[in-house]
């Protein structure tokens, strides 16, 4: 089901009136009730998967946290009888067992995430290993179809599970509650992939009616669909036919297609995220915010600290902080050290762990090599950015104007068209034609296609460009006011008759310029397919 | 906020919204006026004064091949057409249903192309059948049997959810009728004056399987059954309209539909009856054989009204002084609009007079 479904925002209005209806004690179980009719239409099977998530995560949590529990009781009754080294071997050796527990837990459904998403890539790429010897690849490829949201959900519960064995908070005792936190339905189609300790207390607690809040989530969910189906979706056509012909569309026109992409993208992705929060905000639910004007990024690395939020403080926290500190990883550092030198012997394990870190974030995104190059390339990216930090610095000194607005702006624009071509690979789908297209756009200077028309032979109208260049314009604006706080709080604080007035046009202008209904494609949200 | 205080607010933004949306719906609906002005058939019977003795239901086979004028000025038979183009049979079903909410016709004539047609089509035709009629269980009946996959019923409650991006393709007509359309029909009948002679008729292709569709039998059916309920005569016909081919293999099986179930059926396409109505491809039709024009509907009427009047007992009515207001004001329309499209074909060469 779609956010843009009207079966969707039939059911969500109708859900929001019952959840204020229903008493305080109730509400979570209709959101539970809400997630699993949500994902259940997706397929009833998928419901097997995510629920195999979730009662796994519920008896491994409970299992880890008794043992920690019975290890704390065991070192405290024997606190006079054993020595400090007893003690500490005690609690390694009691550690060890509850990591197995969850080694165990993330083998099974990172396995089960692993045969489903990665399988058939696997065995494509092993037959065609074989094949190089010779030999016509024969291994079975298997054809699963991937379960809705399962990148999302699955990271979010193994988040969890790792926070328990951690210690960072106690986990849920109730099944029925944990499997809300699992499929949370707003989250289902695109994440953010939040944490345990941030969305669990709004979800259970059930708050009631404030009107400040509902309306400024009203707002964000009508911003969400202004992006999603006033933008994206009407950019959409474009972009197809742009990369579905890429003998016919070079040059300029692969230019036009990374620029169109990179739009359709960012509303597509802040557009299904807007709605979520929206949909947690009038429920009284905090779901954090996956997004802080990416654009305006100076460099890739700022970038990746504003664009997907929850995936990159993910993989710091459960991946690149766990390998950057594990034995392999310090052993690696010291053979470094001794044999390559101080200098390499500091960086290396640093970039081993980023180009780990980086590969994996290429196969989150889909199980294809155009996904994998993308990975590495940012990985490479940023290492090089790292490097240079410091004659960056020395620039900087040297030249008072570099520290200027204009030239923020200019690294700004630079950073978008640099992430743009790396999204070119997310385009394409196929690394040598990717390579190839971006040639095109230095040997193939077709720059009359600007002027001969020929733009309005792309499947958009004057007046499709129209409300795509005020969209943009709006986007750009609300995000300059939106870095002194909230537009919507700000005017819901200055006038409350002003903020109704907001919601009003907000929902005309979706209604009016959305592209959607016959003539349109509504397409899935970009980021549903990882 | 005060609970009060959040409902009014509440209220009022719905009010608001609902309000504007209502006032954009209206101007971004099309209003068939001077593009495919068939979209204005459906909503045009209800400004009639629903007092028909005969009705007609069917496609553009219908609405451009028989004038009502005609049946009344000869016969003084007052008629109607409830027609729209490629109207699918469970669409006149539907408006036959909720025409006898308004009136009981003596004679049903139903015309049997839409037989071929056994799964919804095309979405603009929907639209034009279904967006002019008013809001009853026969409407909602039509909407969902009428629906392609990519249609969605909200869509026919709320117009608006269509036609939202209308606005960049608004024109002068749109204004001008914002509040109305002009009445551009003569009791459903689509006048055209121009000729344009059948001279290439594509040969028929052979089908695969020349069988109706259950979906089809089952609302001729229904038709008729509704017929019998209301005590009206049902009548079938095959409009002589050269193409779409109808096949001798589609005829057979009206044929013994008719015979088993005892309705009259008169195929126009037949010679004895070509040459009874006179009809002539050279002059009475106007694109080639699709359609007759107004001398070609004229005929076929006057034929058709001896017809109905011999055997279904209709009454000579024209001096009744409502029915005679009525139809003064649509023969005087009628006769307006040919001399108008004559004008334009001596001054432009076409009956719309553009330049």
């Amino acid at each position: 089901m779609l956010f843009t479904d009207s079966l969707f925002i039939f059911g969500l209005i109708l859900l929001f009136f019952v959840y204020f209806l229903i008493p305080q004690k109730f509400r979570w179980m209709l959101l539970l009730a809400a997630s699993i009719a949500f994902y259940a239409y997706s397929g009833w099977t998928n419901l097997l998967y995510i629920g195999a998530t979730a009662a796994t995560t519920f008896f491994v949590t409970k299992r880890i946290e008794k043992m920690a529990a019975a290890a704390k009781d065991a070192v405290s009754a024997h606190k006079s009888e054993w020595s400090r080294d007893e003690k500490k071997a005690f609690k390694e050796a009691e550690k060890k067992k509850r990591r197995r527990w969850l080694i165990l837990l993330l083998v099974f459904n990172f396995g089960m995430l692993a045969v489903i998403k990665y399988g058939a890539f696997t065995m494509n790429n092993l037959n065609g290993i074989i094949g190089w010897f010779g030999e016509r690849g024969t291994l079975p490829v298997p054809n699963f179809l991937l379960p809705m949201g399962i990148s999302f959900y699955l990271f979010q519960t193994m988040g969890y599970a790792i926070d328990v064995y951690r210690e960072k908070y106690p986990c849920e005792k109730n099944f029925a509650r944990l499997a809300l936190f699992v499929s949370f339905f707003p989250q289902l189609i695109q994440g953010p992939i939040s944490r345990y300790d941030d969305l669990a207390k709004g979800l259970y607690a059930g708050n009631g009616f404030d009107a400040e809040r509902v309306q400024l989530g009203v707002q964000r969910i009508l911003w969400g669909y202004f992006k999603k189906v006033a933008l994206a979706d009407r950019i959409l056509p474009a972009v197809t036919l742009l990369i579905s012909d890429p003998e016919q569309y070079q040059g300029m026109y692969a230019l036009l297609g990374m620029l169109y992409y990179t739009l359709q993208l960012y509303a597509d992705f802040t557009g299904g995220i807007d709605i979520t929060i929206g949909i947690g905000q009038v429920l009284g639910i905090p779901v954090t915010e996956n997004f802080q004007r990416p654009f305006f990024s100076k460099n890739i690395t700022e970038y990746w600290r504003r664009w997907h939020i929850t995936l990159g403080t993910w993989f710091k926290d459960y991946l690149f902080y766990p390998v950057s500190v594990a034995q392999p990883m310090l052993k690696l550092s010291k053979w470094s050290r001794e044999k390559l030198g101080k200098n390499i012997g500091k960086y290396l394990p640093v970039y081993v762990s980023t180009i780990a870190v980086w590969f994996v974030t290429g196969l989150w995104h889909g199980a294809a090599w155009n996904f994998i190059v993308w990975g590495l390339l940012n990985a490479v990216i940023i290492l090089i950015s790292e490097r240079c930090t410091p004659l960056y610095n020395k620039f900087h000194k040297k030249c008072a104007w570099s520290n200027s607005r204009p030239y923020d702006g200019f690294m700004a624009i630079r950073t978008t068209l640099m992430m743009g071509c790396l999204r070119m690979f997310d385009c394409y789908r196929d690394v040598p034609l990717t390579f190839k297209m971006f040639g095109t756009m230095f040997t193939m200077w077709n720059v009359q296609i600007f002027t001969d028309g020929s733009l309005m032979k792309l499947k958009l109208t004057a007046a499709d460009y129209g409300v795509l260049i005020a969209g943009t314009l709006i986007l750009f604006t609300a995000s300059m006011l939106g870095r002194k706080g909230s537009v919507r709080k700000r005017v819901w604080e200055r006038s409350r008759v002003l903020s109704c007035c907001l919601t009003v046009v907000l929902l005309l202008t979706v209604l009016i310029f959305g592209a959607y209904g016959i003539g349109y494609d509504s397409s899935q949200f970009i980021y549903n397919q990882f | 906020m005060a609970k009060n205080k959040v409902l009014i607010a509440g209220l009022a933004m719905t009010l608001t919204a609902g309000a504007v949306l209502a006032a954009y719906q209206r101007l971004v609906q099309p209003k068939y006026m001077s593009d495919v002005v068939e979209g204005n058939l459906i909503a045009d019977y209800y400004s009639s004064g629903m007092d028909h003795d005969v009705l007609f239901v069917g496609d553009c086979e219908c609405y451009e091949n028989f004038s009502p004028v005609t049946l009344w000025r000869n016969y003084g038979i007052s008629s109607a057409i409830r027609g729209s183009a490629q109207q699918l049979i469970w669409q006149s079903y539907y408006l036959l249903e909720d025409t006898l909410r308004y009136e009981k016709p003596k004679v049903v004539v139903f015309n049997v192309l839409s037989m071929k047609y056994g799964e919804p089509q095309n979405e603009a035709y929907n639209r034009m059948s279904i967006e002019g009629m008013r809001w009853s269980s026969s409407k909602i009946g039509n909407i969902r049997a009428s629906m392609t996959d990519e249609e969605s019923a909200l869509s026919y409650v709320f117009p608006v959810l269509r036609y939202h991006s209308r606005w960049s393709e608004l024109t002068s007509d749109d204004l001008k009728y914002y509040f109305g359309a002009e009445p551009n029909f003569f009791s459903g009948y689509y006048l055209r004056a121009d000729v344009k002679p059948a001279q290439k008729v594509p040969n028929p292709t052979p089908l695969t399987d020349y069988a109706f569709s259950d979906t089809c039998w089952d609302y001729l059916g229904r038709m008729m059954q509704l017929c019998a309920e209301n005590n009206i005569q049902l009548v079938l016909i095959k409009a002589p309209s050269l193409y779409p081919f109808w096949y001798d293999e589609w005829d057979r099986q009206i044929t013994d539909y008719a015979e088993k179930y005892h309705l009259p059926y008169v195929n126009f396409l037949n010679d004895d009856k070509l040459e009874a109505t006179g009809i002539d491809f050279e002059t009475d039709t106007y694109d080639g054989g699709l359609h007759l024009n107004v001398y070609g509907a004229e005929k076929l009427a006057d034929w058709f009204g001896g017809y109905l009047k011999d055997r279904y007992d209709l009454q000579d009515r024209s001096q009744e002084p409502v029915l005679q207001a009525e139809w003064n004001d649509i023969c005087a329309r009628y006769d307006a609009e040919i001399e108008r499209q004559l004008k334009n074909l001596e001054q432009y060469g076409n009956v719309k007079g553009e330049a």
